[in-house]
């Protein structure tokens, strides 16, 4: 099954949406400093026209910083070259026809900010100069593209390796039987952290190959196994999931207060929370249905006084195992 | 309907960094504040509209690949859950209205839920 998803004849893969916010997220996450030219060409206020002219053929640049006395007093770009040309005066300096009325970014500066004043202006480049004014680059239009591409690139490629490592795992180590074991501890009472376990076995689980609905399932039956150790334990307890390419095997155990009634734990509707508890909006009586709804067997066992096991199975289709390269 | 244009109509609030919400499109609608509920009631990419604003609505919301959730009745996530929350990708939107008046207009925008295999 494809996992694109057709809305209104509109087909948008997830993975494509993710990359839309990703870009604009580069724009807060890169610096000037990482997609600016550095020490970029430069001229003096003197340097003749022609010479400007030259320097632009010869680096394919379209624009220069001028600078005199290591200060940054102008920029001079391809459209003042031309009026220049209209003139034909080439031989004139540059302070006659460079911009002195100058946009600066700093190099320690987010992309974005480069960004707005690429919008809020006509320029089409601006130097950048660091904390004491000194001119450390020019930035373009361009250089923003190309540094964002990269930086996505980069990161997608980052992604790819781990996914195949990871979704190649079993194949490369020969036994008889290969698994991989993750276990977490979980404290009683920190609804702070209350969900990070299942969020990391779901995301293990992608990474290893696993189909999205077979790591949706298993994310959600361990949510709610890691609640109930949030929520009723007397000192918490620990997630242990065991991966293997066609099952994935999880024991939920604590040490206590343990289940009076299993039976009634298993009703719909049923549930022991607290008030305290149920306004933070547990105690529907719904999490053990949910986990056994989710999972293809499930054992429970509870000593009241002494503490509870629960075992649970996913069974992984066959032409979709984990770990196996599929 | 996008999410976008449901932003704009009921005047929602984005908790969560805003970005472009035209690409998508949430799958339908669920309404509950109990959260095991939700688990077993919300589909894939829909929208959630709930009273609940603590941290434990972004396991939820990630664990269930919502679309976003929009937190009724002016309860305001604090800080670091909203840092949480854009780690994680889930949009969360608020408002000062409550649940009954939300899920009443995105009726009335053609949202509806999920549809029963």
């Amino acid at each position: 099954m494809s996992q694109d998803s057709l809305f209104h004849g509109k087909i948008i893969s997830e993975q494509k949406a993710e990359n839309i916010s990703r870009v604009e997220e580069l724009a807060y996450d890169l610096k000037v400093d990482q997609v600016m030219t550095r020490d970029p060409a430069t001229v003096t206020p003197q340097t003749p026209m022609n010479v400007v002219l030259e320097l632009f053929r010869t680096k394919r640049i379209s624009g220069a910083p001028v600078i005199e006395n290591n200060e940054l007093v102008g920029l001079v770009s391809i459209e003042d070259l031309i009026r220049c040309l209209q003139n034909s005066d080439m031989q004139a300096e540059t302070q006659k026809y460079m911009s002195t009325k100058l946009l600066t970014v700093r190099n320690t500066d987010y992309v974005i900010e480069a960004l707005k004043m690429f919008v809020n202006s006509h320029y089409g480049r601006l130097p950048v100069v660091d904390n004491n004014g000194k001119l450390t680059g020019i930035i373009t239009k361009g250089d923003i593209t190309s540094g964002i591409l990269k930086a996505l690139q980069y990161e997608y490629h980052e992604e790819e390796v781990r996914r195949y490592r990871a979704s190649h795992l079993f194949e490369d180590i020969e036994s008889d039987r290969s698994s991989l074991i993750l276990r977490y501890n979980i404290k009683q009472g920190d609804f702070m952290h209350g969900g990070a376990a299942s969020s990391a076995i779901k995301r293990a689980l992608i990474r290893l190959g696993a189909n999205p609905q077979i790591a949706r399932r298993t994310g959600l039956a361990v949510y709610e196994a890691e609640m109930n150790l949030v929520i009723h334990t007397t000192n918490g307890g620990i997630i242990r999931v065991e991966i293997e390419p066609r099952q994935i095997s999880i024991t939920v155990s604590d040490d206590g207060p343990g289940i009076e009634d299993i039976n009634l734990a298993m009703r719909p509707g049923y549930s022991t929370a607290s008030e305290v508890v149920r306004e933070l909006g547990f105690g529907a009586g719904m999490g053990l249905v949910n986990i056994q709804r989710c999972v293809d067997s499930m054992r429970l066992e509870s000593i009241y006084g002494r503490g509870t096991n629960l075992r649970l199975k996913i069974f992984l289709p066959e032409e979709e195992p984990v770990g196996e390269g599929n | 309907m996008n999410l976008q244009e449901i932003v704009d109509t009921l005047e929602l609030t984005s908790y969560t960094t805003p970005k472009d919400y035209k690409d998508i499109i949430p799958s339908s609608g669920y309404s509950s504040d109990l959260l095991s509920c939700v688990m077993a009631g919300a589909e894939k990419r829909s929208l959630w509209v709930t009273l609940q604003s603590h941290g434990n609505i972004i396991a939820v919301a990630s664990l269930l690949d919502l679309a976003a959730v929009i937190i009724t009745e002016g309860a305001v996530p604090d800080p670091l859950m909203v840092e949480k929350a854009n780690e994680e990708n889930v949009i969360l939107l608020g408002t000062s209205k409550p649940t009954f008046y939300i899920i009443g207009k995105l009726w009335e925008m053609g949202l509806r839920n999920k549809q029963e295999a």
